[in-house]
């Protein structure tokens, strides 16, 4: 074993239930200490803040334990709200844990989620230089790998523009590329790949393959199993803050998947009111119905048949030109099929209060298997407002009974299904330019 | 399904994984980096210079930042921090000189508000900024590291423009009023303007580390500033408090800042030591107070904004 560029030790972190602890008024504050003195100097007196009461606080992380070898490549993987996020800023000390302790051994360069600390006034050039100044480097070792950055990025044409006019795909590239570029020893990465298309998150990952390469650390963070798979060569899955699984990438994500709650059934509401969610939530999805309307084969979704969406949307607030959308995603999260009021061009408003909708697909050009189902709501100009992902698992049932009829591995078959036909041609049909038609012996499936 | 489709796939697959020993030998790299050690917070805050020094280059970017925003945004830009201190004074003079006919230490009382306005507005510009910077870069705050002390410096600092356009604007009106600045002003202005810097930062770290977990903050701030003002010998001259009271006055470290001031650029006094002195000690104990409150808090900056 190398040496180590990470220890973590029984690292935990506590929070305060409600998304965050309540930020009250200081006129509150005064008055309350002013009412109730003796409580407060009780609470002075005990360790400073760590008598808070126990039940309205959880442990976002709790007691865990791993290290990591310099030059290794550690994929971070769990659900939504296992903690992942907190246990990247703890380790860029952006928070303090509340127990355990941990060591990283050189200059932790974080890009945790796209809002880096970019300023949204200062040009492209500008935050590059504050980016590389919060790393603590030295101006002059900036300017030196300066137009390796903007090349990475490809914004030269912007570099002196305000970083408010960029697209949030231009933004993270040049996120991406300050921080991948600067040299950290610990190279840590949140879940940013979402925004870039194919061809960046191809080239991030052959960055972070290099800078792994060149015997640095990485720690990434991804809903896409599939992008992990092809970097971190050893993973680990953290569960409701705990860590559950330690290992080589392919054991810990199989592991991941089978732990699975059982696929939401097919036909039938499924509530969605305490499902774990980001965006601004004045408006929220409530429950969600998908099936195929066939009650044969218990509403469940198959190849080439009808998949139907109903979602119940609850307001707080009325949007006039809102953009509901759900997005189908293989089992490791890659992104298959989407669809969107907004990619059709559809300007229903939404209104205060409960209201439903409805995505229907034609035909479902899925193959059996399990899918995640993504749904998202934003305003007219795209703020997220909610977003579930996933919002639910759903599994595409072959109709055929299982034993007959061909057996697919998505590994190597795909996960796409389409209609096709296949036979020999006849042997007396030649190909020839102009050639008549062949006319085949065919079968269709 | 076909045998040979499934071959050639996983062949690909082998190639494309990357193996762990592919990482460069240990020996070229430079010798080990020091480590950081996460824990709990202390119990008892504790200030760390060093640190602090060395994140120097980004507490200097975080001013010209500042600076560049500020005067890049407004549509005034530059002129407002002209225009500012001369609005000012030209209500003083009219409120204070002609109706209330306040004694200016017979100067004209144009100059003598304007003498008080620029270091006043310099503080209350300093403080504003330090009280405000947590909240303003809620964006760092959360995202990334570095000492956060050095978000409340780095306003202070870049108040200095402001405080030299001003300062201009000044010695402008002083010859045009025929008022000559003594010479002992370039010696003794830097270490009053220190003592306004270093009275803004210990208050304006109290307000930030406030203002990120309280709303109301905000809101009292410009009340705040204004009582201050004043209480402050700004619009009137120190003479005017009843004689028992003025030793008390310095412990307003505005007091020093304000009245050294005006003894140093128009000479009409003597340097008042002894108020300068009592001011420091004061502020000092407010800065050291102000930056172990702000230590103390830090730890929750990044739960709470
Ligand atoms: N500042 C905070 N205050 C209170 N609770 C918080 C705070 N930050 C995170 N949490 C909570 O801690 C838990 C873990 O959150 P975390 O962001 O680490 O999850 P995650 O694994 O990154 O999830 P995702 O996959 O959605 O990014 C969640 O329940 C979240 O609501
Ligand atoms: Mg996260």
């Amino acid at each position: 074993m190398t040496a180590l560029a990470i220890r973590l030790d029984q690292l935990s972190k506590q929070y305060r239930f409600g998304a965050r602890p309540r930020r009250r008024t200081l006129r509150e504050a005064l008055t309350e200490a002013a009412a109730s003195p003796w409580r407060n100097l009780r609470r002075l007196a005990g360790a400073a803040g760590r008598g808070t009461t126990e039940d309205d606080t959880f442990w976002a992380l709790r007691d865990v334990s791993f290290e990591v070898g310099h030059g290794e490549v550690l994929g971070v993987i769990g659900r939504n709200g296992a903690g992942k996020s907190t246990l990247l800023k703890l380790l860029s000390r952006i928070t303090a844990p509340t127990s355990g302790r941990a060591e990283v051994w050189g200059r932790v360069g974080s890009l945790l989620e796209v809002g880096t600390g970019f300023h949204p006034e200062l040009t492209g050039r500008d935050n590059v230089y504050l980016n590389g100044a919060i790393l603590g480097m030295e101006r002059g070792y900036i300017t030196s790998r300066f137009d390796a950055i903007v090349e990475f990025a490809g914004v030269e044409q912007f570099i002196d523009t305000p970083v408010k006019r960029y697209s949030s795909g231009m933004y993270l590239r040049l996120a991406f590329a300050v921080a991948a570029h600067l040299e950290p020893d610990v190279l840590i990465v949140d879940e940013v790949l979402a925004v870039g298309d194919a061809e960046f998150q191809q080239k991030c990952i052959g960055r972070m393959n290099e800078v792994a390469c060149d015997g640095r650390t990485v720690l990434f963070v991804s809903h896409n199993l599939g992008a992990v798979q092809r970097l971190c060569t050893r993973s680990i899955l953290l569960e409701k803050g705990n860590l559950v699984a330690d290992g080589e990438t392919s054991e810990v994500i199989r592991q991941y998947l089978a732990s699975h709650d059982t696929e939401a059934p097919a036909g039938r509401w499924i509530d969605l009111t305490a499902a774990p969610r980001t965006g601004s939530a004045s408006a929220r999805f409530t429950g969600v119905q998908y099936g195929s309307g066939d009650q044969l084969v218990d509403f469940s979704p198959h190849p080439g048949g009808p998949l139907e969406i109903v979602v119940g949307i609850d307001a707080s607030i009325a949007l006039n030109r809102p953009r509901v959308g759900f997005t189908l995603r293989d089992r490791y999260g890659g992104p298959l099929i989407s669809g969107s009021t907004y990619a059709l061009g559809v300007a229903t408003p939404l209104p205060i209060g409960y209201s439903s909708w409805r995505f229907v697909l034609e035909t479902l050009p899925l193959r059996p298997g399990p899918y995640q189902l993504e749904l998202w709501l934003a305003d007219s100009m795209g703020a997220s407002v909610d977003r579930l992902q996933p919002a639910l698992w759903m599994e595409v049932f072959d109709r055929q009974p299982r034993g007959f009829g061909p057996h697919y591995n998505p590994r190597h078959d795909g996960i796409l299904y389409c209609e096709y036909s296949a036979g020999r041609v006849e042997a007396a049909v030649r190909h020839r330019t102009g050639g008549e038609p062949a006319s085949a012996a065919t079968q269709s499936r | 399904m076909s045998e040979d489709l499934t071959g050639r796939h996983a062949a690909g697959l082998e190639q494309s994984t990357r193996g762990p020993s592919a990482a460069a030998p240990d020996g070229a790299r430079s010798p080990r980096p020091a480590s950081v050690i996460i824990g709990p917070e202390r119990r008892w805050p504790r200030i760390d210079l060093a640190e602090l020094w060395s994140y120097r280059g980004l507490m200097l970017f975080l001013v010209w930042r500042d600076i560049k925003v500020r005067y890049a945004q407004t549509v005034l830009g530059a002129s407002w921090a002209i225009l500012q201190p001369v609005l000012a004074t030209v209500v003083f003079t009219v409120v204070f000189g002609r109706f209330a006919r306040i004694p200016s230490d017979g100067i004209p009382y144009s100059v003598f508000a304007l003498s008080g306005l620029v270091p006043w507005t310099y503080f209350s510009s300093a403080l504003n900024g330090a009280g405000n910077s947590l909240v303003a870069n809620t964006n760092l705050v959360t995202k990334v590291y570095f000492p956060r002390l050095v978000m409340p410096v780095a306003p202070i600092l870049g108040a200095f423009v402001d405080f030299l356009i001003g300062f201009a604007v000044l010695l402008v009106m002083m010859l045009a009023l025929g008022v000559t600045p003594t010479a002992r002003a370039l010696l003794f202005i830097p270490p009053v303007l220190a003592l306004a810097a270093v009275t803004a930062l210990g208050v304006g770290c109290w307000l930030a580390a406030l203002n990120i977990q309280y709303r109301d903050v905000k809101h009292a701030t410009p009340f705040l500033v204004q009582l201050w003002m004043y209480s402050s010998p700004v619009v009137y001259p120190l003479s005017l408090l009843p004689h028992r009271l003025q030793p008390y006055a310095a412990f307003n470290p505005m007091v020093g800042v304000i009245a050294g001031f005006r003894a140093a650029l128009l000479g009409t006094a003597p340097m008042p030591w002894g108020v300068i002195a009592v001011s420091s000690c004061v502020a000092g104990a407010i800065l050291v107070s102000g930056a172990l409150f702000f230590r103390s808090r830090e730890r929750v900056f990044a739960d709470v904004a």
